[in-house]
């Protein structure tokens, strides 16, 4: 099968890998670039346990084509963490003890910072809104609401563009 | 969350510097940065991918296997089929003398459920084992198939597994694990009022969010390194090595990190086989359900029906209570023999009733093989005792929770099974509950205590 | 006014552990050159934080801090046997062989200690903080990193622990039934309102108020996580959960998220949580299991709230709104 050029940016680095046609992100994450924290839960797009940023904005890497990728900027958990900083939404998740098994919540970090990138200010609606196509099985989701909105209020006061 | 210190102060030490103390989880920085390690999350160069080819029909004879096409599928390693498992029963309970041996690993003669497992694909990717998959043929005789627990017992059903010859699993104490403490017939006739119920619950599924499945790397001097999210480790090691007839010390299992399991990830399905690929392939192996196999494959929490009869007084005690509980099974055992006995122990709820008979049937029907989850034997037995405590108070003109108190059990008690009550603490639960609530009870049942004997009426 | 509201009770009470199958764990404890503390065992961490719980229940029995306490798990060719993580006896079970291997590894780490500062064992208490010090005389102290080293490089000692807790199968009569199931039991009693829509047969679960009773809340924020997942799983098992909505049909099966409904952030009702705590003589600290039962009194409570709203009873779970409207007919006629 006739392999197909990929070059992207993955969590600010530049990439470049050959892909099989159909290959989805999730693959190429998980098999070609060795980062693994985008999780595989259903393969249907139902989940949410896959979400990364594509260019800013929040994708099912399990049903997203990664032959469309080609020059986007992809973005997961392993670059949330800035210069060995946490971000305020993965300080916010232990603060809440808002992750038992921790599977969903590479997936809901990724859908709450894709909230961030166009709503800093997000009321609990918002929130529930962002967070409606991540499944979590564990904490009856409470706890990750109030973990993003106590996330949102410590980045609004410490600025704009701190997400 | 709030912690009501007020209730047993003088049975606790609390002066402890760790426990009681809210720390973080040792885990949560992995999960926060993504990094704990799931059963999945390790680059393996050249694994191996899994794809199994499941019954269409509920109930069938197997008349012919043709895997010629798939063996000859691009991308295809191996196909395995019944004859290539060494031991092909699947042991589960019967390490510590419980379950029967009653399941094939791979279906041969017979499937006695939709999804049974009958042909395993290996392949060099997922969309290989896929198509594969689809190459195989099978020849089937459809058989006349049950599926309600009641149905399932009557004669001239369907018999659903020739292991056990009939439709229920056959305890020591018969066709049913009995409970009996009293004379049930005497305290009904005692009783002011009667009451029998029909209960009824539907499978449920586990669905955690990371599937079911294991990833198989060999290992040196022939050791196989199985990296798993099974909630159970030596049981599912010990599994695999008697079903795949080699020694523990060859197997490796890495796990105790899951994403979920809620009891869906006891059965040890998938690693028997992917170890037996990997043995035959000498490649790491990975066999991961995928969404469908989660909810439809994996043993769902069993459908149970449940009829309560109680006798009770216009006073509000319970004279009588008696329990037939058929728990669906499935085609296979699995646990469920173990969680029909748990039921038979949970019955009849934590209430002190002088007069009660349990019979508890662990029921065999076309369907797929239930087993534990979150509340194995117990859930669905006290949705059935709860709702029919309501039903009892309302008969006699009670308040429920106030009827609850009257029949609740306290230290002493006698339990059905024939258990003295120890460390109860309903009544206390239920006095929080109704100050809590703002729901008014009698004065007397906030008077009481778990830890005072009940007076002999 | 198509919403009518009720309320509903219920109370349950949970087994803690498999006694019907015979049910042991190990855990084996040991120390670093350094004075940290290994805990390896095989019990599984599905996310109720076995890890965490083994960590603490190890720290408080060596008399050490938590974060000098690293629990290994679950490695079959170095942690010692566990029957697996079901029947709520992960904590129960795991805890009490770590308490046991702990008090072994604890009682070498004094004796050291005590041949260190020239006293008897029975004169030295350790301060949580990582000291061991004479009772009374807090000056007269030796650090545990100090203790350690000395056990490794002068004494020759191991700073070590097995611990083994089993509970022996227990066999039922067939006559009677007579048995003994589990080790202690844990409480709960749930008060639920919701609200029912009379024209579309949908149920709001509006609020719940947990009392849950589990020994000892080990580590509160924990046991909390498990309690309110456990009641939204509750709620979840009540109105919507099922794999075949028209058992024993086996049509219209839910077969991916699409079709197998849960509730999402957005259908959340209050959830409030209560604990007692009544320690079980024989749980580790006092625990009991309390993540299973969490989910159970919540579904009679939603059932018996429905009849309380719209005077129907749903005797088949899930409570489908289907099966409501049906019932609502049935009233009618």
């Amino acid at each position: 099968m006739a392999k197909i050029p990929l070059h992207f940016i993955l969590n600010g680095e530049e990439r470049a890998e050959f892909v099989d046609s159909g290959a989805t992100l999730l693959r190429l994450l998980r098999d070609k670039t060795g980062d693994l924290t985008a999780k595989s839960g259903c393969l249907q797009g139902t989940c949410g346990t896959c979400t990364v940023l594509v260019d800013g904005a929040p994708r099912l890497s399990c049903i997203t084509l990664a032959e469309d990728c080609d020059g986007a900027d992809v973005e997961t958990v392993a670059g949330l963490a800035a210069h060995g900083q946490l971000h305020p939404l993965q300080h916010a998740v232990m603060e809440h003890f808002a992750a038992q098994c921790g599977f969903c919540t590479p997936g809901m970090l990724m859908a709450a910072k894709a909230l961030f990138l166009t709503n800093p200010r997000p009321s609990r609606e918002d929130v529930v809104e962002a967070l409606s196509g991540n499944i979590c099985r564990c904490t009856g989701y409470e706890p990750i609401i109030q973990a993003v909105l106590s996330a949102a209020q410590v980045m609004s006061a410490s600025g704009p563009g701190a997400a | 969350m709030e912690i009501r210190k007020k209730y047993f102060a003088d049975e606790r030490n609390d002066d402890l510097k760790e426990i009681g103390q809210s720390r973080q989880r040792s885990d949560a920085l992995g999960h926060v940065k993504g990094i704990t390690p799931f059963y999945a999350d390790r680059a393996i160069p050249g694994l191996l991918h899994i794809r199994m080819v499941r019954s269409p029909h509920h109930h069938a004879r197997i008349l012919g296997i043709d895997a010629s096409r798939a063996e000859r599928h691009p991308g295809v390693r191996r196909v395995i089929t019944a004859r290539d498992v060494p031991h092909n029963v699947y042991t589960v309970l019967s390490l510590i003398n419980i379950g029967p041996e009653d399941e094939p690993v791979l279906a041969f003669d017979k499937v006695r459920w939709q999804g049974e497992p009958i042909v395993c694909i290996v392949a060099d990717s997922e969309r290989a084992a896929y198509e594969a998959a689809q190459l195989v043929q099978i020849a089937y005789e459809e058989l006349p198939a049950v599926f309600d627990v009641e149905e399932a017992l009557k004669p001239g059903a369907p018999l659903v597994n020739e292991y056990h010859g009939q439709n229920y699993y056959r305890y020591d104490s018969g066709e049913s694990r009995k409970v009996i403490l009293g004379d049930v017939e005497k305290g009904f006739a005692e009783a002011d009022f009667i009451l029998e119920q029909r209960y009824q619950a539907s499978p449920i599924e586990q669905a955690p969010t990371e599937t079911t499945g294991c990833v198989v790397v060999p290992d040196q001097n022939n050791r196989f390194t199985c990296y798993t999210g099974t909630q159970a480790v030596f049981f599912t090691l010990d599994n695999s090595s008697v079903i795949l007839q080699v020694p523990g010390q060859q197997l490796h299992f890495v796990g105790g990190t899951a994403g979920g399991g809620f009891g869906g990830k006891v059965d040890c399905t998938t690693e028997p086989i992917a170890i037996l690929a990997s043995m035959l392939t000498g490649r790491p192996v990975s066999y991961i359900y995928n969404r469908y196999e989660e909810m439809q494959i994996s043993s769902p929490r069993a459908a149970e029906r449940i009829y309560l009869k109680d006798g009770v007084m216009k006073d509000g005690r319970i004279v009588a209570r008696q329990v037939r509980c058929y728990v669906d099974s499935g085609a296979y055992s699995r646990h469920t023999p173990y969680g029909t006995q748990k039921a038979a122990a949970h019955f009849p709820g934590p209430y002190t009733i002088p007069n009660v008979r349990i019979d508890c049937y662990c029921v065999y029907t076309n369907r797929t093989p239930s087993s534990a989850m979150r509340g194995f034997g117990v859930t669905i037995g006290d949705f059935a005792l709860e709702v029919q405590m309501d039903k009892l108070a309302r008969l006699i003109g009670m308040d429920p929770l106030e009827f609850r108190f009257v029949n609740a059990y306290r230290d002493g008690d006698m339990k059905a099974h024939h258990q003295p009550t120890e460390g109860a603490a309903l009544i206390e639960c239920m006095q929080e509950a109704a100050e809590w609530a703002d729901w008014p009870v009698d004065p007397r049942c906030m008077a009481m205590s778990s830890r005072e004997p009940r007076r002999q009426p | 006014m198509t919403r009518k509201r009720g309320r509903g009770v219920a109370a349950v009470n949970y087994p803690t552990g498999m006694n019907l199958g015979g049910d042991p764990t190990q855990a084996l404890v040991h120390s670093t050159p350094t004075g940290n503390f290994m805990v390896t065992v095989s019990s599984v961490d599905l996310g109720q934080g076995m890890k965490q719980i083994l960590r603490q229940i190890c720290a408080e029995t060596l008399g050490v801090p938590s974060e000098r306490v690293v629990v290994d798990t679950a490695d079959s060719d170095t942690g010692p046997h566990c029957m697996g993580t079901f029947a709520s006896r992960g904590t129960h079970r795991a805890g009490n062989a770590v308490i046991a291997a702990a008090r072994e590894a604890r009682g070498v780490m004094l004796e050291v200690a005590a041949e260190m500062l020239e006293v008897s064992t029975d004169d030295l208490e350790t301060d949580g903080a990582g000291n061991i010090h004479v009772v009374g005389a807090p000056a007269k102290a030796v650090s545990v990193t100090d203790t350690a080293l000395a056990a490794h490089f002068q004494k020759g000692r191991s700073i070590s622990g097995r611990g083994m807790f089993l509970v022996p199968r227990s066999y039922p009569s067939p006559v009677d039934g007579a048995m003994k199931p589990a080790t202690c039991y844990a409480h709960a009693c749930t008060v639920a309102e919701v609200e029912v829509d009379v024209e579309t047969g949908e149920v709001d679960v509006i609020s719940l108020k947990n009392v849950y009773e589990i020994g000892r809340a080990l580590n509160p924020r924990m046991v909390e996580q498990q309690l309110v997942g456990g009641a939204w799983m509750g709620i979840s098992h009540a109105i919507y959960e099922t794999t075949e909505p028209y058992y024993p049909q086996r049509d219209h099966r839910g077969v991916d998220f699409n079709e197998y409904l849960m509730p999402g952030p957005g259908n959340l009702p209050r959830t409030e949580v209560v604990v007692l705590e009544r320690p079980a003589p024989d749980g580790p600290y006092g625990g009991k299991g309390p993540g299973e039962m969490c989910a159970n009194a919540p579904i009679p409570a939603i059932a018996n709230a429905i009849f309380d709203a719209v005077g129907v009873r749903i005797d088949t779970m899930p409570f489908t709104p289907e099966k409501i409207l049906r019932a609502l007919r049935g009233l009618e006629a």
